[in-house]
């Protein structure tokens, strides 16, 4: 059972990058009549999302936050001792990501260094990583940046997945501090449905190939994708996250013997508004206390979380604030976390 | 639990399918109005007003109305 303790580690600041072409969902009709986006829009809740051009990667998206952060908290990039890219859309098969980003951020060549290759559970996971790292003494700062760009993963033509998703980046400083107190992590996979929301194509299992590439009607709905596209099994999705993810929370919050009105903020990932909706009812959660970003950044996949705290509590947060993150994912992967947040650093969201 | 009860309330998370169409026999993933997020909303409805949990198979092996109705009726039942 991956229930975790932590004391004196906490995220002092976040900031998040999104690129600057807004996609307007209701005109995403390219390749659906307008009656149909219409109404799968007004089910999922997004309205707006961001999509970078063919030059930009997640990795820059970060790049932008980082660089946003440092300057506007006057952090010593000497202090920094680990940084972790956590992404599913990374620039390179080799070398790591995080390891070219260290050189553009101008890093000691001391760094540790290192990718999380998780899907929308992966914040939750790399936080976890950082506060584990941060409990040796002889580290000081964590600095995660995670970044997704899922608009090139998924077909325009496949309308589960067409009007979903959004690209962003963040950069979150973790740092070790007496006052951030006791955190909490529940952390779980189940390898079983690993067919849920998958790519087949790409990898080493299935290579790349002439024709993977070739478009398919892949259903009775006349969805088309080809093998190197992302695809998500929604019913079963959704049967996971309403399932699992209350039921984790729950247990979090025993393990931590917090009252579920303790927490000052529930941000759970951006799925969509009917499994986000369908998740805060079953927890019985005061809607004021479950921000949400899907209307105007979508589903940004692992960034959901920090990006979601960054816009929707800049300026709302008191001194002192606990927090209950919930995220869930491809794997299948899911986890939750209790944490506290003292006079945490958020900055407004930029655009590149 | 009735199936004409179990009807109407499957009906009514249809927006624009006439009220005729509906019956136990109705081959409902075959309604213009159906999609993968009807499905949800069908997972949704029954969880709400029945309390009972269906997955991605109940509804794949579910043609009619109907037979989403002996699903429900049979969980509720404890079989």
């Amino acid at each position: 059972m991956a229930l975790l303790k932590y004391n004196n580690a906490g995220i002092s600041g976040i900031a998040a990058a999104v690129p600057g072409h807004i996609i307007d969902n209701y005109e995403y009709t390219d390749h659906f009549p307008k009656e149909e986006v219409n109404k799968v829009v007004d089910k999922i809740g997004v309205y707006q999302r961001r999509f970078a051009d063919e030059n930009t990667c997640s990795s820059d998206l970060c790049l932008a936050a980082a660089q946003h952060l440092i300057e506007e908290m006057g952090i010593d990039k000497s202090e920094i001792d680990v940084l972790l890219f956590v992404s599913q859309t990374p620039d390179y098969r080799m070398p790591a990501t995080s390891v070219i980003l260290q050189h553009k951020l101008g890093l000691k060549k001391e760094t540790i260094a290192f990718d999380i290759t998780l899907g929308c559970s992966a914040f939750v996971f790399a936080l976890q990583v950082a506060y584990s790292l941060i409990a040796n003494p002889r580290l000081n700062k964590v600095l995660i940046l995670n970044g997704e760009t899922r608009s090139k993963v998924y077909s325009p033509k496949d309308r589960t997945t067409a009007f979903l998703f959004g690209d962003a980046g963040v950069a979150v400083i973790i740092e070790k501090d007496d006052s951030f107190g006791d955190s909490y992590f529940s952390l779980n996979s189940d390898g079983s449905k690993s067919e849920v929301i998958k790519i087949d194509g790409g990898g080493y299992r299935q290579p790349s190939s002439v024709d993977g590439l070739i478009e398919k009607v892949v259903d009775d709905y006349g969805n088309i994708r080809n093998d190197d596209h992302g695809y998500i099994d929604g019913v079963n999705v959704f049967n996971f996250a309403a399932k699992e993810v209350p039921k984790d929370l729950m247990k979090l919050l025993s393990f931590a013997d917090k009252d579920k009105d303790s927490i000052d903020y529930y941000i759970f990932h951006q799925a969509n508004k009917i499994i986000n909706d369908f998740i805060a009812k079953k927890l019985k959660l005061d809607h004021r206390k479950v921000p949400s970003i899907l209307d105007i950044y979508g589903n940004t996949s692992s960034v959901s979380v920090p990006l979601t705290i960054v816009s929707r509590l800049i300026n709302k947060l008191n001194e002192k604030c606990t927090l209950c993150l919930c995220a869930f994912g491809n794997g299948l992967s899911w986890g939750c976390a209790i944490i506290n947040l003292h006079n945490c650093h958020l900055s407004e969201v930029i655009e590149i | 639990m009735e199936l004409d009860t179990f009807i109407n309330q499957f009906k009514s998370i249809f927006e624009v399918t006439p009220d005729d169409e509906f019956s136990g026999n109705t081959d409902f993933k075959a309604l213009d109005e159906w999609d993968s997020l009807m499905a949800l909303e069908t997972i949704i409805m029954i969880d709400e007003v029945y309390e009972v949990e269906l997955d991605g198979d109940d509804i794949s092996n579910s043609t009619t109305i109907e037979d989403l109705f002996k699903i429900v009726k049979n969980r509720i039942n404890g079989q």
